[in-house]
């Protein structure tokens, strides 16, 4: 196939959740001359079960508007039935770490194994060449032929963060006509478009849990799995316990609200939740500076070209969560490529294990890994 | 950005006649000759007693063509509605004439439109429902049924399908509704599938009640048809000005009835010629399918079929990934599987008959209708081999 920009018509899957983005995306892959599908992926068996309302990508409503947009571009439209993968890569990952104590990223992880693997698998196999996607992201073929991700033109958009897990082989075979777009315009393009679709809020929160209610969904769903004991919450200072909870999953680290733990610190200043111990069911809490962290270790390790040499530090920029600030850094892959061990140059705060840290080079993704343990710059 | 055009046929394959038929031009021609008609058949004046009479000359035309009495016909919008009003209002009449009769009796492999009606009353009206097992090939087990009359008193009715609209597999209809008669249970059948693709005549076949829908046959769509013999009355699904002898309360569409009549006239007419043109094209297309695809599987083999389907399973392919290869080649087929908010299941009918989810998975239905030629068969025969080792590829890299 040819580089991403370049102009060989590619049969190409857009994969359409049923909002604007990723119609727009769909309709400029059309404009460009590519022959395109668009298929809408089913990620539960029972779709009423996932959202209801217009904010995921999981309803029946969701479909249906995926169904017109794909009506009015004049496409091919199908249903791929993705739910038993999604709910085994995706939904049971997610509740697992939960299980351990760790904040996940679910968006990360349904692109590296749903969306850019098993949906790409397929389409290959059927005779497809890519998967074009809504995603604010650029690609660009660099000077030693490699595809490169980098963050998009929006900087309010950019889903760089959460397209960071994918390698060389996802990426080839990947198209963002979003690439260089504001949102605005988006909107703007799709009315213009005739799309109905372009005035429909933006999805948030996680497609998956149907009103919003993590803490709820995960308490129903891990039933008597540890750590949906109750628990102390002690003072990380001193140790002291200052309250009880109904289970850890109910809490993430950089947590201020719903601690309820009566009584203010002596110094009058909030807590924050420091640290989670899933096997007792501990929650530390303590005073914000407690939660500045000055270095990371990531495991597994994934690369969108060649993998940095092992040992020799990286000055680079990472960013922590999704729409998280930048912060200068200084990485270096183990001898064994099996970690990623980066110092901040920048303190972050409230960092929680689970979540992604995504490496840049400027504009470029690097590549990314699973945060493991932090350091914190206050030590208990 | 151009948009296709509906009515464009360029080299598109039809083989999904179960699903719809294409309009028949005897069926057009009465549909547009009334189309502009102003009369309601439920007014007095002269417009209409016009529409009155089109109204009642199509049920009779209906009557002759399914060998019942024109007072034995009443008009729906289609074959869900049909069955529902067969299911729940023979059940709720008869269980208000003794509550001893909660039992609900129905094929495994019957159209959701019974199915679902059935189980709907289990759920909201206090039915004990039984599904009738079939065997491997997919028909109802006679024996079954004489068991589960033993007690007929507790009996509501028995609905069994006269054909299957995925397999196109015969139900022993005649045998079924004569220990129905035998036990004095009102017996339901769906033809929706058999009507002008086998000979359908209630009287003949001494059924209680029998669901056909028009645009099956060729005519337009949202028209149906109950035939609901004396001596059984469903109550009414829906309550308003009590047309159709207050059965089917709603302005009948005369329109669409006319259209519906004329196709179900023609289609009857001409069943015995079309259904041996239908039998050997099928014949050719399965032979030739397997002359390509050696491992395919022809579902209900061993049973008596509708002459214009084939179910066939594609081992290691998921019916999914052939519907789309074929359809961007311009075969239009289906799975045969129910869309639950387009999410594909795998069909009811082949799991009853023993099949096991990935064999199910793997079907695809092609149907033939009035319109089919032996061009529609080599269109497929040209595609399936490659199509068929695309899909294979597509499943295997699924985990």
């Amino acid at each position: 196939m040819s580089g991403p920009g370049g102009t060989t018509p590619l049969r190409v899957v857009a994969a359409m959740s049923g909002g604007v983005d990723s119609a727009v995306a769909a309709a400029r892959a059309v404009e460009a001359g590519h022959d395109v599908t668009g298929v809408h992926l089913a990620l539960s068996r029972n779709p009423a079960s996932y959202r209801s309302g217009a904010r995921g990508c999981c309803t029946i409503e969701d479909s249906n508007d995926a169904r017109r947009a794909a009506d009015v571009l004049g496409i091919p439209f199908y249903v791929w039935d993705m739910s038993a993968e999604f709910h085994a890569d995706v939904v049971t990952d997610f509740m697992d770490e939960y299980a351990a104590g760790r904040t996940p990223n679910p968006c990360l992880r349904c692109n590296e194994r749903i969306k850019f693997a098993a949906v790409l698998d397929r389409a290959l196999a059927l005779g497809f060449d890519a998967v074009a996607t809504g995603h604010y992201a650029e690609l660009r073929t660099g000077a030693d032929g490699l595809v490169e991700l980098h963050r998009a033109a929006d900087a309010a958009k950019d889903q760089s963060y959460v397209l960071g897990v994918l390698d060389q082989s996802q990426l080839r075979h990947s198209l963002f006509p979003l690439a260089g777009s504001a949102k605005p315009d988006v909107r703007r393009e799709a009315a213009a478009r005739g799309l109905l679709v372009a005035d429909k809020p933006d999805s948030h929160d996680i497609c998956f849990v149907a009103d919003g209610d993590t803490a709820g969904w995960l308490g129903e769903k891990l039933g008597d799995r540890a750590p949906n004991h109750g628990g102390d919450i002690v003072d990380d200072a001193t140790g002291e316990v200052l309250g009880t909870h109904a289970g850890t999953y109910g809490y993430t680290i950089g947590q201020r609200r719903g601690l309820r733990l009566g009584r203010p610190a002596p110094d009058g200043r909030p807590r924050f939740v420091l640290d989670i111990e899933p096997v007792s069911g501990t929650v530390r809490v303590g005073p914000r500076e407690g939660l500045r962290v000055t270095g990371l270790r990531g495991v597994r390790p994934r690369w969108c070209g060649a993998a940095p040499r092992a040992g020799v530090p990286l000055a680079c920029t990472v960013q922590l969560r999704a729409h998280g600030a930048e912060h200068r850094a200084v990485a270096t892959v183990t001898g064994d490529d099996a970690a990623l061990d980066v110092e901040l140059l920048d303190a972050a705060e409230g960092i929680a294990p689970g979540q992604a840290v995504v490496v840049y080079d400027g504009t470029r993704v690097v590549g990314s890994a699973t945060i493991a343990t932090t350091r914190r710059a206050v030590p208990a | 950005m151009p948009r296709p055009d509906p009515t464009a046929s360029d080299a598109r394959t039809y083989l999904d006649h179960a699903a719809t038929t294409p309009l028949r031009p005897e069926a057009r021609d009465a549909l547009l000759a009334h189309l502009d008609a102003p009369g309601n058949p439920a007014s007095l004046h002269a417009a209409g007693r016009d529409a009155r009479r089109v109204l009642e000359e199509s049920r009779e035309s209906v009557a002759e063509s399914l060998g019942c009495r024109p007072s034995e016909v009443f008009f729906t919008s289609g074959g869900t509605e049909s069955d529902n009003l067969a299911v729940k209002g023979t059940f709720w009449s008869r269980h208000a004439a003794d509550e001893r009769r909660r039992r609900v009796l129905v094929s495994s492999v019957e159209h959701h439109a019974v199915l679902h009606a059935a189980l709907w009353l289990g759920q909201h009206a206090g039915a004990e429902v039984e599904l009738l097992p079939v065997d491997r090939a997919g028909r109802v087990e006679v024996a079954a049924l004489a068991e589960a009359l033993a007690a007929p008193e507790t009996v509501a009715l028995v609905s069994v399908m006269w054909a299957n609209n995925e397999t196109g597999v015969l139900q022993p209809v005649e045998e079924l509704a004569a220990l129905c008669r035998a036990a004095g249970v009102p017996f339901h059948t769906d033809a929706v599938q058999a009507v002008g693709a086998v000979p359908v005549d209630v009287t003949a076949a001494d059924v209680d009640l029998l669901t056909a829908t028009g645009h099956k046959v060729g005519g337009p769509h949202g028209a149906g048809v109950l035939v609901a013999r004396r001596g059984v009355t469903p109550t009414a699904l829906l309550q308003g000005g009590g047309q159709e002898r207050d059965v089917r309360s709603g302005t009948v569409g005369v329109p669409s009835v006319a259209g519906l009549a004329a196709a179900f006239e023609i289609a009857v007419k001409a069943q015995p010629e079309s259904a041996t043109r239908l039998a050997h094209l099928r014949d050719d297309l399965v032979a030739g399918i397997r002359d390509v695809v050696p491992g395919a599987v022809l579902n209900g083999a061993a049973a008596e079929r509708l002459p214009g389907i084939a179910s066939i399973g594609f081992p290691g392919c998921e019916g999914d990934s052939l519907l789309m290869l074929l359809d961007a080649r311009g075969v239009e087929v289906s799975t045969g599987s129910a869309c639950s908010a387009g999410v594909p299941q795998p069909s009811h009918v082949l799991l009853a008959a023993g099949q096991d989810e990935l064999e199910a998975r793997s079907t695809l239905r092609f149907s033939l209708g009035h319109t089919s030629t032996e061009a529609d068969v080599a269109a497929v025969l040209a595609a399936i081999g490659p199509v068929v080792e695309r899909a294979g590829a597509a499943r295997r890299v699924r985990r």
